[in-house]
């Protein structure tokens, strides 16, 4: 029984993914969004979550597969690990399945367009590939789905640079 | 966490505080023996709360810092500089412990360097073989100082008391419930000794009898139920003690010892009744409480605009009862949420004297006003600023005693922390009789550094210049010193106190000495804003940071060098419009007059170009979350009546 991990399975362009569900919240419907000027693009803006705040994150754009078109099926995956709370928008949500670790292989060094930085791995499925996304890369700004460009730091060089995403 | 962890750590730290405490005053008053039992006290209570919760290495500690007390107690080692930097090393390293416990780890740490230094001090004057801690148990009688103490007690009514303990004979746990009848006796008064002595209680290395030594106003029967009600306890017996004669002769030299230390009984004792009017609440239960409170206004701003809407009396009237009971619950939650200023001052006094040793500088530090409450995320954030302050004081500030001497100043420096309140705020100050700051080289490093040109030095006024502290990347020391350089300047200092929603100022004379001021907000998390609309997007800004709204007409906005400026009360202030700063989506309504939000920073003012004014509110700040980080000219969010999140816009960040 150890093996088998649940996970919520949900699409982007037409490709399944999963998510592990122990680092989902909750799925939500898409909901009005206050933008958040200054910050990256793929940085939709923040709702009301029950009476708190939380970022959202078009999940596509994140990765550079294109900008996400609302639909009746959008969601968004509330993701919470460790201090962060962020909701991900996907094209939609449909299932919640168990995947046996032993089936999950290691992903190519790229898959449907996203680096391996941000997959966990793969899992075979009767109906076709599942990948299993690592969501703390995908929270982590300093991660992003080319190859990183580093920038001169700035000469303060104390702040925390992980956290200042393109506010200036 | 478990509950009992989070006690131990609530108390050990409590503990922790007044052996610090207690031990700066025996620094002053090195003779008075009651610091010393106060200590000893503390430094027990720790031992037996730490080996029950088997934290061996806090125990060993406090275990070899007690033998010194001891040894200091009964006059066979006197009070030296060495023994209280001993005693200081020792509870810091007890104050590291018990945060590493609190942060989830096991609260080891060598301690046997200090274990060792602890030891030698108890030896030094004592040459070996002194550690006969227990040798007086054929004796059960009070020595000189707790038949003074219990002479004293006395008058104050409180009678001593011998209490003959027997447990019954398959008793288990022995230390256990002797632990247990001391707290149980402990709690009718003040336990002044016991035998065997409390370690061996505790380790349970006595017979199925002991005897307790207690100063109460209890009666024998109150005092005989009280112990009696510990399981497996088989006999009591609670005799009135009556001083000897004796003792009271040696009174007479030990009066003023003794007058002080019932002085510091006193009190203890009334905190003690007092407590039992209070409660511990955890930290958690507030904020939930708080949370669950911040939703209410949000609801309760929903209502009013639901019951504003229906034109239904009844309904009005009801909601306008639940917002006036909901705004005194809101007082009360504020106030549950303050506490004193004294958890931040608390630090400083160790720290200061330890600066002060190390800069070879006498300093004397005089706190007034650590009762002062503020709200608790405050406290918390507040600590390192001002750590930086008294760095900053001590090391740039206070001059070395030679050249104070030169100067006509008595050799010791004079440092003081003032807190209180002032209306809606709270006010720090750290003033010290030090040089103040020299304005030439202050000039000369803002030129250097390029902040100003030679020729506007001249122009500027001392305030401007001292000003100039506060920029970025700014530091008058000439070395890099180990206490204040460390490459972070003042400026680090300004950014949180202003993230707070505080502002710092400083005044200084030469010669004299500097005070830095620092204004804070009473409270964070909920706020009078007045919102305003931009295109489709609200914006909440702070009452705090706004002097006026004006209706501008269009033909009074002027052009300087490509920037819109307008004319307030006879003076140019720049116009920002938040459209364009926050590059809002949407048009916004063509109108004849421009709605204009005046806000200020310190002298500076600003227009803020809005498209209309929504009116005033309460809201509650909510943070964006860790994940968004800084966002540029906004502060948090809050929710609106009708669910909506608006964002809350820090006019400072806009005035730059």
């Amino acid at each position: 029984m150890e093996g088998i991990s649940k996970y919520i399975v949900f699409q982007m362009n037409h490709q399944t993914y999963g998510a592990d569900v122990r680092q989902i919240l909750s799925i939500e419907k898409v909901q009005e969004i206050t933008e958040v000027p200054r910050t990256a693009g793929f940085i939709k803006g923040v709702i009301n979550l029950r009476g708190d705040t939380t970022p959202i994150i078009d999940l596509k754009e994140r990765f550079r597969l294109g900008k996400l078109e609302q639909t009746e099926a959008t969601r968004i995956l509330i993701v919470h690990i460790a201090d962060i709370r962020v909701g991900l928008m996907v094209d939609s949500a449909t299932d919640v399945i168990d995947v046996d670790a032993e089936l999950i292989e290691q992903a190519p060094e790229i898959i449907g367009g996203i680096r391996d930085t941000f997959i966990k791995g793969v899992a075979k499925q009767e109906d076709g590939l599942l990948i299993l996304l690592n969501l703390e890369a995908v929270l982590d700004l300093n991660e992003t789905n080319e190859l990183r460009k580093f920038t001169k730091e700035q000469q303060t060089g104390g702040q925390d640079s992980g956290n200042d995403i393109g506010n200036r | 966490m478990n509950q009992y962890t989070a006690v131990f750590l609530d108390e050990s730290r409590e503990h922790l505080q007044a052996v610090n405490d207690h031990i700066l005053k025996l620094e002053k008053e090195p003779h008075e023996l009651a610091l010393i039992e106060e200590i000893f006290r503390s430094a027990h209570t720790l031992k037996g709360m730490a080996a029950t919760m088997e934290f061996a290495d806090i125990a060993s500690l406090t275990h070899q810092m007690e033998n010194v007390l001891d040894s200091i107690r009964r006059g066979q080692l006197a009070v030296s500089t060495e023994i209280i930097d001993s005693l200081f090393l020792a509870t810091e390293a007890l104050e590291e412990m018990v945060e590493a416990i609190g942060a989830g780890q096991d609260g080891k740490k060598d301690v046997t360097a200090l274990v060792g230094r602890l030891e030698q001090l108890e030896a030094g004057e004592d040459g070996p073989g002194a550690s006969q801690s227990d040798g007086e148990q054929e004796q059960p009688a009070l020595d000189e100082l707790q038949t003074a103490m219990a002479a004293e007690a006395e008058k104050e009514g409180f009678f001593p008391y011998q209490i003959t303990v027997t447990l019954s004979d398959d008793c288990v746990m022995k230390p256990v419930r002797a632990y247990m009848v001391s707290q149980a006796a402990g709690e009718l008064g003040e336990l002044i000794k016991t035998v065997p002595a409390a370690e061996e209680l505790e380790a349970g290395t006595f017979d199925a009898s002991f005897i307790l030594f207690l100063l109460s106003q209890a009666t024998v029967e109150e005092i005989h139920d009280a112990v009696s009600g510990v399981s497996e306890v088989m006999q009591v017996e609670v005799i009135p003690l009556k001083l000897t004669d004796k003792a009271a002769n040696e009174e007479n030299s030990q009066e003023e010892t003794a007058a002080t230390q019932v002085e510091e009984e006193a009190p203890a004792g009334q905190s003690a009744t007092r407590k039992s009017k209070t409660i511990r609440v955890s930290l958690e239960r507030i904020d939930d409480l708080m949370n669950l409170f911040e939703e209410l206004v949000i609801d309760r701003s929903r209502l009013e605009e639901l019951a504003r809407l229906s034109g239904n009396n009844d309904l009005e009237e009801t909601v306008e009862h639940v917002s006036r009971v909901s705004s005194e619950m809101q007082e009360i939650i504020l106030q549950m949420r303050m506490m004193p200023v004294e958890q931040v001052f608390n630090r400083f006094p160790r720290m200061v004297r330890g600066l002060a040793r190390e800069l070879e500088k006498e300093i004397e530090l005089d706190i007034a006003g650590a009762e002062t409450e503020m709200d608790r995320t405050v406290i918390e954030e507040v600590g390192d600023p001002l750590v930086h302050l008294i760095r900053n004081s001590v090391d740039h500030g206070i001059e070395a005693p030679a050249e104070r001497l030169q100067a006509g100043k008595p050799e010791k420096g004079k440092l003081s922390l003032r807190a209180y309140h002032s209306g809606n705020h709270v006010m720090i100050e750290i003033e010290d009789d030090g040089a103040g700051i020299n304005r030439n080289k202050v000039e000369s490093k803002a030129v250097e550094n390029g902040l100003i040109t030679t020729e506007q030095a001249q122009d500027l006024a001392d305030e401007d210049v001292y000003k100039l502290l506060f920029s970025a990347g700014f530091s008058t020391a000439d070395e890099v010193s180990d206490i204040s350089g460390r490459g972070v300047g003042l400026d680090v200092v300004r950014n949180k106190i202003e993230s707070l929603g505080g502002i710092i100022s400083v005044a200084s004379a030469p010669g004299k000495g500097s005070k830095f001021s620092i204004q804070l907000p009473l409270t964070l998390s909920i706020l009078s804003a007045l919102l305003v609309k931009v295109r489709d997007e609200t914006y909440a800004v702070p009452l705090t940071s706004i002097v006026e709204t004006i209706l501008l007409e269009e033909a009074s906005i002027m052009d300087v060098h490509g920037r819109k400026m307008m004319d307030y009360r006879d003076t140019v202030i720049p116009l920002v419009a938040l459209r364009e700063v926050f590059d809002v989506p949407g048009s916004s309504p063509e109108q004849k007059s421009q709605p204009v939000v005046v806000v200020q920073k310190g002298e500076k003012r600003t227009g803020l170009v809005v498209d209309s004014f929504i009116g005033q509110q309460e809201v509650v700040l909510k943070s964006l979350g860790s994940y968004l980080g800084d966002v540029f000219a906004i502060s948090g969010a809050t929710i609106l009546g009708d669910g909506q999140v608006a964002l809350i816009i820090d006019a400072n960040a806009l005035m730059n």
